[in-house]
């Protein structure tokens, strides 16, 4: 296996990090656009992801963009929205087959590069503005995936248990936006809207694969230099004050309930206790060796599932567990007794090292996917900080029993999110 | 040690029969930080009525046994095994489908003494009724949570509605019902059987040294014995080529309604080169009309009938087969008629030399991208190795594949008999 070798050119609008490695029988291209997360401008940014993917200048309609990929051997493209911290990032992915698997010489990168300019730069438009057939049905599509949502229980007992935690905090905003400020969107404030984020928002370049001898670098400078770079203060993530601890109750048709927890962490990427905080939920949750899973699942027989994992920008920490209506008490008060025991040390050196090993696999393994190296690496431009991922894996070798006491001391409850059945847990013993 | 070279994809595979009859397969990838190794017997959800090792008469078993089974293995009288595996720093997972049961692990370190664990443990049952008891609770969470999911059920309602008696129509955790039926007896009927080494494959794919591996397996296999054993006579209900209903709608409590359309593919007698070319061809012709470059796709959604959680399947095996294709819509029954009618009119198209050169050329692609990822060339390996074929011939054979036979198939591939129609809508009151 070889280092991780991250080559960071900071160019006139854009930072380009290259990264050489013969893994991967592909290359990928991603670009990142970050931007604060506003209710104003995140459902704008919703829908266009949907609406970037429906035309170019060149190739004028959803199909014959994606004629022009599988002409480049079936090129993968994703446009997608997340929120990382309190900033909100578009992604523009597109992985593509290494020439030199094939039995041809194209040069299907310098392709992809021109195709990605057209995607990002060029997209469809009329009147100079986007195509209002496009941005109409595209609106259609997103309102239908806002509705989908509580379809998919877990996903839905997650964003209202953020609902509720951070209703006061701009993390709480939807990643699909609202219905309500779908109407208000037209053709021209949305193109108008798109310029600004492409001179405004931060936007990082990766490409990864196996790169030798080809020239990336001035292949991006022709297709991706912006008149101006834009330099952000870095934001300030406020910690909050915790009053009372808040319980919520939701009832819906189903067979499980959904029993989710939110705690504050107070430890964001950047931190120094960060690593520690790690291998701390990997000790809580993390694991099918964690105390979650050891004691509500294989224990108790309470869960199919109950795990926990880390918001590592915003300083959160999420339970979560599909349980039988009925159980609620008893799974939350097993849950809430591993976070006492986790917090009272009640783990041995031997288990903490355990679990390092754990988490160091688990960061190799994600090193091994060219996706989760490129999420990994793009830590350092949300955090603003600068940490190799060799040196990650040494700090969370060098962590201690003692460093995970401390992160007890600072994770508190804040929220406690139930989803269940209608009429449910009424008869519960206890 | 037989070592294959497959020059375009530079990889090398090394495989061996052990005396036992276990299948090996090793292939190292030096760059790669993770090793991945799969232990996989050549038994699912449908082995459902077989004759047990030592008997005469065969029996039948209750639904949902192979995947209980896989849960308990993991369980010994004195541990669980995951933390044999996480002392490590390695992480350990398992599988049932409807043909294969399948152990797993990656690692980073330690990657012979979790090979010995996979070996071992997949190799030491240990079955008593109170862990059997046990786990009744854990799966029956597990069964309810597939319940709520939408796309699950829609999924394999389409199943049920293609198949009127074959145990692919079985849901492969069985039921709350089915699963309390198992006894530890019956577990150990199912592991004497089923889990005979001359049943089973291992692979191993990552950072790892193949002479050394190889030994390790092959010392630890020398050292258990195993009765000797024939083929298993399984057996399976006549399934007629006809669907079992032409439309099965689910009411549940959804907000958006989903509408999927499978097809029950005719597989029967097929040779091995004839299988894998329908295998190939079956999701290279669905991608050419119904992914968001084809002209079935466009149609649909200009028409306001899917959006881009549409999406299509195929799952062909040695006694069954099925595509699937679908998604979330806000018109069940017209999405159901337009795909319907979609699929009966392509025995009137024929695919040009561009159309079908583009075809090949996406489907190479993707095939290489997920060759990136242990995980897909270890399963797909083992699947494919099952039914006699070489997943790093596949590229080759793609190459090779003429437009000819991609229309040959084309104009025989549907029958209205076998399409049916699973629907999923909000229920009412």
């Amino acid at each position: 296996m070889q280092a991780i070798e991250e080559k960071l050119y900071k160019e006139n609008g854009y930072n380009l990090h290259l990264i050489q490695s013969k893994k991967y029988k592909t290359i990928n291209i991603v670009v990142k656009f970050k931007t604060p997360l506003e209710k104003e401008t995140i459902t704008k940014r919703a829908l266009l992801n949907y609406v970037l993917q429906q035309g170019t200048k060149t190739h004028t309609n959803a199909r014959e963009l994606r004629t022009a990929l599988d002409d480049l051997y079936g090129a993968v493209l994703s446009i997608d929205g997340g929120k990382k911290g309190e900033s909100h990032i578009m992604t523009v992915r597109m992985e593509i087959a290494n020439e030199k698997y094939l039995s041809s010489n194209d040069d299907i990168i310098e392709q992809a590069m021109n195709l990605m300019n057209e995607i990002i730069f060029h997209p469809k438009t009329e009147n100079d503005q986007f195509d209002s057939k496009i941005v109409a049905r595209e609106k259609q599509t997103l309102k239908q995936k806002m509705e989908s949502i509580v379809d998919d229980k877990m996903s839905y007992a997650n964003m209202r248990l953020i609902d509720e935690m951070c209703n006061d905090e701009p993390y709480h905003l939807h990643v699909h936006g609202y219905p309500e400020d779908l109407d208000s969107i037209t053709a021209a404030n949305l193109f108008e809207y798109y310029q600004s984020l492409l001179v405004n928002d931060q936007m990082d370049i990766y490409v990864l694969g196996d790169i030798e001898g080809k020239s990336i670098n001035k292949l991006a400078q022709s297709k991706f230099s912006r008149e101006q770079s834009v330099n952000k203060v870095p934001q300030q993530i406020k910690t909050k004050k915790i009053a009372k601890i808040k319980e919520v109750k939701d009832e819906q048709v189903v067979q499980q309930a959904k029993l989710h927890l939110g705690y504050r962490t107070n430890i964001l990427f950047k931190d120094p206790e960060y690593f520690a905080l790690q291998v701390f939920n990997g000790m809580f949750g993390g694991f099918p060796s964690s105390k979650l899973f050891m004691n509500v699942r294989e224990k108790h027989s309470l869960a199919y599932y109950a795990a926990s994992r880390i918001e590592s920008h915003k300083g959160l920490l999420f339970v979560f567990s599909g349980i039988d209506p009925n159980d609620y008490h008893k799974a939350k008060d097993i849950i809430l007794e591993q976070m006492e025991l986790m917090k009272q040390g009640d783990f041995t050196e031997e288990q903490v090292e355990e679990i390092k090993n754990m988490v160091v696999n688990q960061m190799l393994e994600t090193m091994d996917h060219p996706q989760g190296l490129i999420e990994l690496l793009y830590h350092q431009i949300l955090a603003d900080t600068q940490i190799k991922p060799d040196q990650m894996i040494e700090k969370i070798k060098q962590v201690k029993k003692d460093d995970l006491l401390k992160i007890g001391e600072k994770i508190e409850l804040d929220t406690v999110y139930f989803l269940t059945n209608k009429g449910g847990n009424e008869n519960e013993k206890n | 040690m037989k070592k294959t070279n497959y020059e375009q994809l530079k990889e090398v595979v090394y495989s061996e029969k052990l005396d036992n009859g276990l299948s090996v397969f090793l292939l190292p990838k030096k760059e790669m930080a993770k090793t991945f190794g799969i232990f996989s017997t050549d038994y699912g959800s449908i082995d459902q009525t077989f004759v047990p090792i030592g008997q005469e008469e065969p029996i039948t078993v209750p639904d949902g046994i192979a995947h209980f089974l896989e849960h308990k293995l993991f369980e010994k009288e004195d541990r669980d095994v995951f933390q044999d595996f996480t002392k490590r720093g390695a992480s350990a997972n398992a599988f049932t489908s409807f043909t294969k049961t399948a152990y797993l692990f990656s690692a980073t370190s330690s990657i012979e003494e979790n090979m010995q664990t996979l070996l071992d443990f997949v190799q030491d049952p240990y079955f008593s009724e109170q862990s059997v008891e046990k786990e009744k609770g854990i799966i029956g969470q597990e069964i309810t949570m597939y319940d709520d999911q939408p796309d699950w059920r829609s999924f394999f309602g389409t199943i049920q509605s293609l198949y009127q008696n074959h145990p692919v129509q079985i849901d492969i955790a069985g039921t709350i019902d089915s699963i309390a039926e198992i006894t530890k007896d019956d577990l150990y009927t199912c592991y004497n059987t089923f889990y005979h080494p001359s049943n089973m494959s291992v692979f191993v794919a990552g950072n790892f040294e193949p002479e050394s591996m190889m030994k390790l397996i092959k010392d630890n296999q020398s050292k258990k014995e195993f009765p000797v054993m024939s083929d298993i006579d399984r057996s399976f209900p006549d399934e007629p080529v006809e669907v079992a209903k032409k439309k099965h709608v689910i009411e549940m409590p959804v907000s958006v309604s989903k509408c999927l359309v499978g097809i029950k593919e005719n597989v029967k007698d097929d040779s091995t080169e004839a299988f894998l070319k329908k295998d190939l061809l079956v999701d290279m012709l669905l991608d050419h009309f119904f992914s968001k470059s084809g002209e079935f796709y466009q149609e649909l959604y200009d028409k306001d009938l899917i959006d881009n959680s549409f999406s299509f399947e195929s799952n062909l095996e040695r006694n069954f087969g099925f595509s699937i294709l679908g998604g979330n819509t806000q018109k069940p029954d017209q999405l159901a008629e337009e795909i319907k009618g979609m699929l009966l009119k392509l025995k009137d198209f024929s695919l040009n030399e561009e159309q079908f050169e583009r075809i090949k050329r996406k489907k190479i692609g993707h095939l290489l991208r997920a060759m990136n990822s242990l995980e897909f060339i270890s399963t797909q390996f083992v699947h494919y190795n099952l039914l006699g074929i070489d997943l790093f011939e596949v590229v080759p054979a793609i190459e090779k594949l003429s437009v000819e036979e991609a229309n040959n198939f084309l104009h025989q591939w549907i029958d209205e008999e076998r399409i049916a129609v699973c629907q999923v809508i909000p229920s009412k009151g």
